[in-house]
């Protein structure tokens, strides 16, 4: 099959970027969509031009190191999937599909498709973990936790820390990338000594990120790889007024 | 002479006899002394989280954008435990047994029965660190069973066990860095390593994003990167996964053990073309419910539910009616390629076998089966556009697993002073064959566990020198290599890319050096690879520049390594004259196509030492004192 790309080309942080077309012509219906970027790149070389830079590692759709904004979606045309995942089947033969880098002010371009997303780190660094070392843990069966509450936590905590909620939301919010952990965490009863804190400081990291407000449009659930829920959301705002009444 | 620094004492007692006897380390003291971790998956991270509690000022590099997306985010089935919390028999000893027999009596006692008894208290560990693994009504922890078992013993998170504990290790690395005892440096990528008077004291890392070369000094250097089983380019592993940091190690004195140890996964995806750059693995624990079959007849076109119960053939059942479909992996995926190379295969390339789940759906019904393993389902049709719940999964096998790696010591020391290979990067416990849900184990044990309680008998000797500075001329040296190899990448600009050179490699390796090898066809593999290594550095093609992100350079960078460490791997396979666990070779096997082992000539763990481009074989030989290798059978 042939499609034309239209990708985003920028050169590193510092200069203005700008979209420029590629048409590729021998691709297969089964190929995923990063071989056929893959392809491309490799046309690019034997053209003596420099490749496209974009994201990948565990092509499974676990990692979350792919990121790319395909004809206007995150993760490209279907919802709750990886760009990994993705495969030209999902195009018609003859397609233009535009292919840019996620866009929000706390995902700084690197170059080309490739982007900063090292604020979602340093949101967990303020609190998205359990304060003990190793070494200090009781007998793992000496607290039980039901399986309603086990099940939840795992939900939430399936995030893979990707950021398409992030790219997909109109005010660039990463309240569902945070309510994840923090509902994670704070729902098993090994992270209850630093619930508190733990909310009101991620919550408060996330601001200071530059990442807008959730205004609740539920496009986050939509595009998530991991369906996790907007109630999340909510969640996380009602643990957060409880920890502001008792700080 | 390898000394492998087994502690004296009864095996139970070994670990404790050890810690007894190592030099411990004052808190003021250790505040002085910085360790250099490269990696940050479940062993590095881990480690690097630890050894900052402990202290130390730690610096961990990743080559990804951020630590929790190291490859160990991928393993899916789950970790095993000698927990016995399900009353099945299950013990520290019966783990030691599984283990050292599935790795076919390949690899060292006392290492191995460390794992299993380490084994309970990490899974306390995760929990503490807040891992929602499985649970049961009740509330206590669930279990499932993994190939080569008769006994559950295995804790998983769904089929995401392997993201959820990168994830506890993720964050605990994370909280250290906010207590700024460890410093992180995410896409940076490890290129050589910097050894000063015989001893580890640095590397030398390239910044990805700006191209720079940058100097690392340390007192200690942990090596913490992985499988290497990109080499043969497709494999369940991450595209980036490579062998580069070790086999530069290697190539500065490291020994290299049982290099060609590689396990091959036989429920993957199969390949369905040329342009493919991956095969996803499906978790090795939908062989609990899941019966794996082929048709009886040939070349059998019919629609897959169309075919009759007796028209089809459950191999693994027949053949080993004791463990039948969780038979361990090497066995399980020699079985395949033998129902496949028969013209048995299934599938648009006939290189693929079914597993099915409608006697499991009937039996426990649909959604005790979604609650066990919606999400692979679902990644399955994702990837195949098909529906696992109406029809068998088609499932091949795939290179997956690196036993072979650093050789290292029981302290998991290198045979350079200094330098420590932790994780799937070591050759350590897993002998010939490594079990499914144990390597997990062993990644997080070396980096919480056993690491932490070694390093410090090697650093309280290097309190009282002078670390070196990074104008050091060794490190001038290391530098200048490495300038002049990206020069001379960058200066070819022949006409076949990276890629062309590494399906090429792949080919290659996949043919002779995966599940089944002989003597003829390894020779030729040599022969071919090296002429493969001519090529590539007369004709490879690199665009861009080195001063800036250039995924082409690291790709080209990381290739020139994996076609070394391909020579080494065949000549390893040619040189042992036997069959054990993964490494089958043709000429070794029974009457019933089993693998033979040769205990009287090969009761040893190669150790190769490199030398300008050949290769020089140690050998450590093992002693049995508990378990007297029999005949591996799990017929
Ligand atoms: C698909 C899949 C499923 C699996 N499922 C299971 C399972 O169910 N149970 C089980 O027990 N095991 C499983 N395994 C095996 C297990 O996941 C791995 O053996 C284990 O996670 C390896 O951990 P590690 O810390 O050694 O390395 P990794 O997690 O691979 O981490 C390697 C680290 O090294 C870094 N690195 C590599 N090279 C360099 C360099 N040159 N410079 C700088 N940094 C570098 C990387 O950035 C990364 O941080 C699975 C493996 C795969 C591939
Ligand atoms: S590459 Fe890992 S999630 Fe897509």
């Amino acid at each position: 099959m042939k499609v034309t790309f239209k990708i985003w080309r920028q050169e590193n942080a510092k200069t203005k970027g700008d979209f420029k077309s590629y048409e590729v012509y021998d691709l297969t219906k089964d190929m995923s969509f990063l071989e056929a970027l893959d392809h491309l790149n490799e046309l690019l070389v034997e053209r003596d031009e420099k490749t496209i830079a974009f994201e990948y590692d565990c092509r499974e759709g676990i990692c979350g190191q792919c990121c790319l904004f395909i004809n206007g979606r995150a993760h490209g045309p279907h919802s709750n999937m990886t760009t990994c995942q993705l495969h030209m089947r999902s195009f018609k033969d003859g397609e233009t599909i535009v292919v840019e880098p996620w866009r929000a002010t706390a995902f700084p371009v690197i170059k080309d498709l490739v982007i900063d997303r090292s604020s979602l780190d340093r949101i967990i660094e303020q609190g998205g973990y359990i304060n003990a070392k190793t070494g200090t843990a009781p007998e793992a069966n000496a607290i039980l936790i039901s399986k309603s509450i086990a099940d939840k936590a795992m939900d939430a905590a399936a995030c893979i820390g990707c950021g398409a909620c992030v790219a997909t939301c109109k005010n660039s919010s990463a309240a569902l990338f945070t309510s994840a952990k923090i509902n994670h965490l704070n729902s098993l009863p090994q992270g209850h000594q630093e619930a508190s804190t733990r909310v009101l400081k991620m919550a408060r990291q996330m601001e200071l990120e530059g990442f807008g407000s959730c205004t609740f449009t539920g496009a986050c659930e939509v595009e998530c790889p991991e369906h996790i829920s907007i109630i999340n959301i909510a969640e996380m705002n009602v643990r957060r007024l409880k920890a502001k009444w008792f700080e | 002479m390898l000394d492998s620094k087994i502690p004296e004492g009864p095996i139970e007692n070994k670990w404790l006899n050890y810690q007894i006897k190592a030099k411990l380390i004052n808190p003021a003291n250790k505040k002085a002394l910085s360790i250099i971790v490269v990696g940050s998956g479940l062993s590095g991270a881990g480690s690097a989280a630890t050894l900052a509690e402990l202290g130390y000022h730690v610096k961990c590099f990743y080559y990804q954008d951020s630590a929790r997306r190291a490859h160990s985010i991928a393993a899916q089935g789950g970790i095993n435990a000698a927990k016995n919390y399900q009353h099945d028999g299950d013990s520290v000893w019966r783990m030691f047994y599984d283990t050292l027999k599935g790795g076919d009596f390949r690899s060292r006692e006392a290492n191995v029965y460390r794992l299993a008894e380490l084994s309970a208290p990490l899974i306390d560990h995760f929990v503490q660190q807040g891992v929602p693994f499985a649970r049961e009504y009740g509330g206590v922890l669930a279990n499932r069973s993994f190939g080569g078992v008769q006994v559950q013993r295995t804790f998983y998170t769904r089929g995401q066990t392997g993201q959820q504990l990168l994830l506890a290790a993720y964050s605990q690395l994370y909280k250290m860095k906010k207590a700024k005892k460890v410093e992180l440096f995410p896409r940076h990528e490890m290129l050589d390593l910097v050894v000063i008077d015989g001893k580890a004291k640095g590397i030398i890392a390239r910044n990805l994003v700006t191209g720079q070369l940058k100097r690392f000094v340390a007192d200690a250097v942990v090596l913490a990167t992985g499988g290497y089983s990109r080499v043969f380019r497709l494999s369940t592993l991450a595209i980036g996964c490579n062998a580069s940091a070790i086999w530069k190690a290697h190539k500065r004195g490291a020994y290299f053990a049982a290099p060609s140890f590689t396990q091959i996964h036989p429920t993957a995806l199969p390949q369905t073309s040329e342009a493919q750059s991956k095969l996803t693995l499906m978790s090795e624990s939908l062989r609990n419910d899941g019966r794996i079959w082929v048709p009886k007849k040939k070349g059998d076109n019919r629609n897959t539910n169309d075919i009759p119960e007796e028209e089809r053939d459950y191999y693994l059942e027949r053949r080993y009616p004791n463990f039948g479909n969780l038979a361990p992996r090497d066995i399980a995926s020699r079985a395949a390629k033998e129902r496949i190379d028969k013209g048995y295969g299934v599938g648009q390339l006939k290189n693929a076998v079914y597993l099915d789940f409608r006697h499991a759906i009937k039996q426990f019904g649909m959604h005790t089966i979604k609650d066990r393993y919606s999400n692979l389902f679902e990644m399955y049709k994702k990837i195949t556009g098909v529906d696992a719940y109406q029809e068998p999964m088609q499932i091949s096998p795939a290179a997956h697993f690196s036993m072979g790696g650093l050789w290292v010591d029981y302290e998991l020391m290198t045979t350079i002073q200094g330098l420590y290979a932790i994780g799937e990067c070591n050759f350590s416990d897993h002998g010939a064959n490594r079990l499914g849900a144990n390597s997990l184990l062993q990644a997080s044990i070396d980096g919480y566990f056993i690491l932490p309680n070694t390093i410090n008998n090697y650093l309280a000797n290097t309190l009282n020198e002078m670390r070196p500075t990074l104008e050091h001329p060794e490190f001038d040296n290391v530098q200048k290599e490495i300038e002049q190899q990206i020069a001379k990448l960058l200066s070819i600009n022949g006409n076949k890319t990276v890629d062309h050179f590494h399906r090429e490699l792949g080919k290659i390796m996949w043919q002779e050096c995966a599940m089944s090898r002989n003597k003829q066809g390894l020779e030729k593999a040599i022969v071919q690879i090296k002429d493969l290594k001519r090529d590539f550095w007369k004709n490879v093609k690199v665009t861009g520049s080195d001063k800036e992100m250039n995924t082409e350079l690291e790709k080209a960078l990381r290739l020139a390594d994996f076609i070394e460490l391909g020579i080494l791997m065949c000549t390893d396979a040619l040189q042992r004259e036997e069959s054990c666990g993964a490494h089958f070779r043709e000429e070794y096997q029974t009457k019933d196509g089993e693998a033979m082992r040769v205990d009287h000539r090969f009761s040893y763990v190669s150790a190769w030492e490199y030398n300008n481009g050949n290769f020089k074989l140690h050998k450590e030989q093992l002693e049995f004192e508990y378990v007297k290798p029999s005949v591996r059978s799990y017929k």
